[in-house]
């Protein structure tokens, strides 16, 4: 920088050692390290005393004794009492990756939503979407997470559980009850037709596009992928003549029997990410695009493009360009909430591994820093992915 | 055909009132409701829908609500029990500070506002002796508060509800902001040791979820200080959120650091202004003065957040609202005590927003769009 030539070349006159910009900077950096490196000293050493007053354990040892907690929600992979701390580490990472997962889809379809309908010319529908986004965003989520929940047990008891669907879904106060599907003899077809629908779907894309810009012929891309994509399976389903059965739940005794339960905890954890997330999410689409200039609608529109045309070939790959960033920001941070698990107890990594495991080992250095660790990975994951999206995206400027 | 014969000269011609239907309420409501046969049933749908959300909304929290009564067998009408907020009102405001003692939140809570005003708005009379007062404020706040020196010392743990909900708000804002510039200008620095310490902490930070630092300020804290010194919960809560919001703080402020043009650092440069003065005197006071509203939105985000001390096992609003929903007397009513809460947030948070979004119209005076 200028600066430094400047002072550099006062330093050269030599009146004093300090005022070289050189070393000076190194002297500050140095007395930056001795600084840290005494005040981590320090805390290793009272960590050191401290751990062998308690007589905590260390080491990464107690992650392959058993846990001896069970933990309600693992859809993902078998648990029980006698599994490890390792295992736990395993299942709430996977429901940690769960909620969050759903959520980000959840919330990006609400947002764009909203974000769409705030912009309404009706006057009607854009106040009220307005004045839901503002409420959902000035109330803290850990209270939409337990008035969510607090509703979800609201719910009636399994006696007088409601029933949906002429009796195959069910819905109490122990969860909402669906159908379990057993898929037989021949199903595996079906996922097999549905890969070759979608590669042959983005090959029709890649010729269409290359025919467009040989010939200028159009040919109807989007339709053809949908009736593709959803033909196919349908096609395998049929040919291998229906193999899905259902099991459908029953009340026995006190409790439902069969079904697949989708518990209350997680249900009204994704319920308060998503509408949450997707308040924020409203407010960065229609950010995004108003800061598509009128004229660029205008010069669409006296081009003959079709209102849709206009929106998705003009509008919406500018408006991207601005909304990517903050849409990526929204996204770590639901991943960072979904941690809020912890107030209703949905068994994520912070909830199980965080909590009850620190809590029984009394390992809290591990367990914390195994956990951020986690968070770390997560974030870094999906900025990564977010930021190659934002550069296939962003102008290419000569 | 004839010319008609003009009755006004050139220019001189009266300006008519639009035709009826093309201004005024009627074309408003036909340009904004019922501009085509799509809008209209749009409309239509959502004037329906709104109805009977709000109708249930106003049974449940007034007209079916009942707001006079001792238990909760007094609750017959259908709506809401607002009686259970009522009966806690108090442990909602102070938690469990000693009832003889309100006085001092409430004489505290006056002296933020006279020393919140200041710092918000510029065209206050004598508003540099008042910003001296905001500076000593923090301390008397303390000293009220905790007491010893003449008043009856009252401990952190007997700190809660909407007193607790506001220590750690406004703690966490004024310990983030000199973190935050520090971090900031920290990251942009050119020496490169000074520069990676600053990215690592920053990016450490925004990287794991808020409960995780709060769960290392409680767990892990008490383990790094030698014998004999122990910190309090409170006090472990509020370097948890410090730590978090300073993160936060010191991106906001970077953004204002990159949007000083670069002639303003030469500027300083070619004055000989030391690198301290430079900052303190050119670049500091324009880069926050862009941030203002960016600074306002993070202390939002940190107000709400603050509700995840509860979690730790502190008072503030919803750990007092968990205490109230725990309590036999009034079992079930966790709605009503969330619902008032949560109003008693979006108050505050949108009065925020809107102070935020005053703010930006007032600075932004440049080009507008």
């Amino acid at each position: 920088m200028s600066a430094e030539t400047a002072q550099n070349a006062r330093g050269s006159g030599g009146a004093s050692l300090f005022s070289d910009q050189r070393f000076r900077s190194l002297f500050f950096q140095a007395l930056v390290i001795g600084l840290l490196g005494a005040f981590l000293v320090f805390i290793v050493f009272n960590t050191a005393h401290n751990i062998e007053k308690r007589g905590i354990q260390t080491g990464f040892a107690f992650l392959d004794t058993a846990a001896g907690y069970d933990i309600a929600i693992s859809p993902f992979m078998e648990y029980t009492a006698t599994h490890t701390h390792g295992r736990v580490f395993l299942v709430g990472l996977l429901n940690t990756l769960m909620v969050s997962f759903l959520g980000i889809i959840a919330a990006t379809f609400l947002g764009v939503f909203l974000g769409v309908l705030r912009l309404s010319p009706n006057w009607l529908v854009s106040r009220v979407v307005y004045w839901y986004v503002e409420f959902t965003r000035n109330v803290p989520l850990l209270l939409q997470i337990l008035l969510w929940y607090a509703i979800f047990l609201g719910l009636p008891a399994v006696k007088q559980s409601i029933s949906l669907f002429n009796d195959t879904v069910i819905l109490n106060k122990r969860g909402l009850i669906v159908p379990e599907p057993l898929p037989g003899d021949g199903f595996m077809l079906v996922p097999i037709a549905l890969a070759i629908a979608v590669v042959a779907s983005i090959f029709f894309a890649r010729w269409a596009r290359k025919t467009q810009a040989a010939t200028g012929k159009i040919y109807p891309v989007f339709m053809t992928n949908t009736a593709l994509i959803i033909g196919l399976p349908l096609l395998a389903f049929a040919v291998t003549g229906f193999p899905l059965d259902f099991a459908y739940a029953e009340l026995k005794g006190f409790n439902f029997k069969g079904g697949v339960v989708i518990k209350p905890e997680f249900t009204a954890l994704w319920f308060a990410l998503s509408l949450y997330t997707a308040a924020f999410i409203s407010e960065t689409v229609r950010a995004g695009i108003q800061s598509v200039s009128h004229g660029q609608t205008e010069a669409s529109e006296a081009l003959g493009l079709r209102p849709s045309w206009t929106m998705r070939l003009i509008v919406l790959p500018q408006a991207l360009r601005v909304i990517i960033p903050p849409m990526t920001s929204q996204y770590l941070n639901l991943t960072k909430n979904s941690s809020l698990a912890v107030a209703i107890g949905y068994p994520d990594i912070v909830q199980s591994f965080g909590g009850v495991t620190l809590n029984q080992t009394g390992q809290a250095i591990e367990v914390i820093f195994i956990t951020m660790l986690v968070y770390l990975t997560i974030s870094l994951l999906i900025s990564a992915f977010m930021n190659w999206y934002n550069n296939r995206v962003s102008l290419v400027e000569r | 055909m004839s010319v008609t014969e003009q009755q006004h000269a050139p220019g001189e011609h009266p300006d008519l009132p639009p035709p009826l239907g093309e201004a005024g309420v009627i074309a408003w409501f036909k340009k904004r409701l019922f501009s085509s046969v799509g809008n209209t049933i749009l409309t239509l749908i959502t004037a329906f829908f709104l109805y009977h959300v709000l109708s249930a909304i106003i049974f449940w929290a007034v007209t079916g609500a009942t707001f006079t009564g001792e238990t909760k067998a007094d609750c017959d009408l259908g709506g809401a029990c607002w009686l259970v907020i009522g009966d806690r009102f108090h442990q909602f405001m102070y938690g469990f500070y000693p009832i003889d003692q309100y006085w001092r939140p409430n004489l505290t809570f006056i002296l933020m506002v006279v020393a919140i005003m200041p710092v918000l708005f510029d065209n206050i009379p004598h508003r540099g002796k008042f910003l001296l007062f905001s500076a000593v404020f923090p301390f008397i706040a303390f000293y009220l508060l905790s007491g010893g020196w003449g008043l009856e010392t009252v401990d952190t743990d007997q700190w809660g509800g909407l007193l607790l909900t506001l220590v750690l708000g406004v703690t966490g804002i004024v310990a983030s902001l000199p973190i935050g510039i520090v971090l900031a200008l920290g990251r942009r620095s050119n020496m490169p040791i000074v520069r990676t310490l600053c990215v690592c902490f920053i990016e450490f930070i925004r990287g794991v979820p808020l409960i995780t630092i709060l769960f290392m300020a409680s767990n892990m804290l008490p383990l790094f200080l030698p014998d004999g010194v122990n910190f309090d919960k409170l006090l472990r809560a509020l370097i948890g959120v410090a730590l978090f919001s300073s993160a936060y703080m010191a991106e906001v402020i970077r953004g204002g650091l990159q949007a000083i043009p670069k002639g303003q650092y030469e500027g300083a440069d070619a004055m000989g202004l030391s690198y301290w003065q430079s900052m303190r005197l050119i670049i500091l006071p324009q880069a926050l003065r862009i941030v203002i509203p960016g600074i306002v939105n993070t202390f939002i985000g940190l107000y709400k957040d603050t509700t995840l001390v509860s979690i730790i096992g502190l008072f503030d609003l919803i750990g007092i609202g968990l205490v109230a929903v725990a309590d036999v007397k009034w079992r079930g009513l966790a709605p009503e005590t969330y619902a008032f809460i949560a109003l008693l947030f979006f108050i505050s948070c949108f009065a925020m927003s809107r102070y935020s979004l005053w703010l930006e119209n007032k600075l932004h005076t440049g080009h507008k769009r």
